[in-house]
């Protein structure tokens, strides 16, 4: 990718009483791109955002946007006003919709007239039409994130910062939102960094991911590339990859590695897609929506990992199943309402677990005798 | 009771007669009190933004400090201001004991305190990324303070009432600073303690019924501009 860079990060590091909450020693993001900073709670993920953003000053380090240093107080109030956040909650001002969304054109010095036709676009955009003059506190919660939403679009911002924008609202108003937020980003090109703990939901606007772990970055990458090529087995359970195992290369033929697993009480070996050397230990991860549920082995599939085992647990997750499985070793799956009924899945069932050769991802090959 | 009836229809009397020393001694109480307020106003919540916006040793010490402020008692303030301006003492230069501006000078420090406190709470009530929200949206730093003040402005206006009732209400201060002079420095309540003392009931009633419609009228303006726009 060539495109310009839009905000480069340097050396940054930040302290709290002396204790390091942040150390990045890298970090650019590209125009257009959207950026999703991925991290339990306490892993920086806010910390990181606002230093980006230009509201915390951090210990050490520089930021440059456009290739322009902000070193001054008055560099980074002029970045504040290229860029904006939406926080969490929608802090929205003690006055109307309208009042809100013109909040910061107002700031800019613009005129009443020149506010009115801005804020009517976004805040039909937004499915505020209706709303305009309803006072902020009468508004439900998702009315109240579209209402900052539209008081960050109509700002038309280079860069805009989502600091887990959607975590307080109710699963539905999240869906909706998520996916106008996404149309929008899309339609105006905005570069966005986007904080979230959820990697289904939000992910799903990123370009690019970076998970984050007590002040650092882990792993950044385009989004397939992390999701599934973990290069840690943090990265890998945090991305979504619920079954990590360990195993021994058998061989090593035109990239496909045999491997021989090291739990349970009976050997289990099976194929992956990659390069090792034979008797390397290595882990592999496999995603649960890449595992099929069928009653017998099926001759006929593709796959070429197949385990009889049992089922240990049913866990309802929305619009899907998460099932955990016995088969000498742990392994999860998801599957549909229909699988569920169709297959009879409860604890105790009886069932046959595939995966193909390339639905299984070798994360890492060293250091592994010493871990684990 | 006929005690009362008497002041009542005296007091009546007096207003409607819009007696002139009576009128004199109004205009002062409000003019004193509501100039006092506004340096309290100027001060108290510039006091409490300092204390909102940074983070500094001791800051905990100068709340706690701002707190006991508030029940400052009057005529300790008297005393002070009293000593303070008195012909050698440190402010004795100015030559203003005995004058309206010491009156001021000394609600003024009754109100500032009272103001920094309910301020300051007021402030810190705000959601906590509200400040860093306003920076986003591309907030200078005065416009930053301007919006949070206009946030908080309920609560605010209930601290400058607080204020203001603090001050046109107290005696003690006044008097040892004010010395009750007639036509220079007497105000409602001086006038109603003396009055009350010479047993002119009837003129201590009119006195203090002025001084309830007045701390109403003040307090009531406040309020229509505080519930303003909360229509809800």
């Amino acid at each position: 990718m060539s495109r310009e860079t839009l905000l480069q990060v340097r050396g940054l590091a930040l302290h709290r009483g002396g204790v390091p909450v942040l150390d990045v020693p890298e970090l650019d993001l590209r125009a257009g791109e959207v950026l999703a900073l991925m991290g339990p709670n306490g892993a920086g993920k806010s910390s990181l955002m606002l230093s980006l953003a230009g509201l915390l000053e951090p210990t050490r380090g520089e930021l440059s946007f456009k290739g322009a240093p902000l070193r001054s107080r008055a560099d980074r109030e002029a970045f504040r006003r290229r860029t904006t956040m939406v926080f969490q909650d929608p802090l929205l001002f003690d006055a109307t919709v309208a009042q809100n969304i013109e909040s910061g054109l107002k700031l800019r010095g613009l005129s009443p007239a020149e506010r009115a036709p801005q804020v009517q676009e976004w805040a039909q955009r937004l499915g505020l039409g209706a709303l305009l003059q309803r006072p902020a506190h009468q508004l439900s919660g998702g009315e109240a994130q579209r209402t900052a939403l539209a008081r960050a679009f109509v700002l038309r911002p280079e860069l805009l910062f989502l600091d887990e924008p959607f975590s307080s609202l109710d699963s539905q108003t999240r869906e909706e939102l998520i996916e106008d937020l996404g149309r929008l980003l899309a339609e105006t090109g905005t570069s966005a960094v986007l904080a979230t703990h959820d990697q289904s939901k939000a992910a799903r606007l990123a370009h690019r991911l970076a998970v984050l772990k007590e002040g650092r970055i882990l792993q950044i990458g385009g989004l397939r590339e992390v999701m599934n090529h973990p290069e840690d087995p943090f990265v890998a359970t945090f991305v979504g990859m619920e079954t990590l195992l360990k195993g021994q290369v058998l061989s090593c033929q035109d990239g496909l590695l045999s491997l021989r697993l090291r739990k349970g009480p009976a050997d289990r070996d099976l194929v992956a897609i990659g390069e090792a050397l034979p008797g390397q230990t290595v882990l592999i991860g496999v995603r649960p929506e890449h595992v099929a549920l069928s009653l017998q082995t099926d001759n006929t599939s593709s796959a070429r990992n197949a385990f009889p085992g049992a089922v240990t647990k049913v866990i309802p997750r929305g619009p899907f199943s998460k099932i955990e499985l016995d088969c000498g070793f742990f392994l999860a799956a998801y599957v549909t309402p229909q699988s569920l009924s169709e297959l009879d899945l409860r604890p105790g069932r009886a069932i046959v677990a595939a995966f193909k050769a390339t639905a299984v991802h070798v994360i890492r090959t060293e250091g592994l005798d010493t871990e684990l | 009771m006929d005690l009362i009836w008497e002041g009542l229809r005296k007091a009546l009397e007096l207003l409607l007669r819009l007696d002139p020393e009576v009128l004199r001694i109004t205009w002062l109480s409000l003019k004193v009190s509501g100039i006092a307020t506004l340096i309290s106003v100027v001060l108290g919540l510039g006091l409490a933004m300092l204390m909102a916006l940074n983070e500094f040793p001791g800051k905990r010490l100068v709340i706690a400090l701002v707190n006991t402020g508030m029940g400052l008692p009057p005529v300790v303030v008297g005393l002070f201001v009293t000593v303070f301006l008195w012909r050698n003492g440190p402010l004795g230069f100015l030559g203003i004991l005995y004058t309206p501006a010491a009156i001021i000078l000394a609600q003024a420090v009754i109100a500032t305190p009272i103001i920094a406190g309910l301020g300051l709470a007021a402030l810190q009530h705000l959601p906590p990324g509200l400040r860093l929200q306003i920076l986003s949206l591309g907030a200078t730093r005065p416009q930053m303070v301007w919006l949070l003040l206009k946030e908080a402005r309920l609560p605010l206006l209930a601290a400058v009432m607080a204020g203001f009732g603090g001050v046109i209400s107290e005696v003690g201060a006044s008097i040892m600073v004010g010395g009750n002079l007639k036509g220079s420095t007497r105000v409602l309540t001086t006038a109603t303690v003396m009055e009350t003392s010479r047993g002119n009931f009837d003129v201590a009633f009119a006195l203090s019924f002025i001084l309830l419609i007045l701390a109403f009228g003040v307090n009531a303006l406040l309020t229509h501009l505080q519930q303003r726009g909360r229509r809800s």
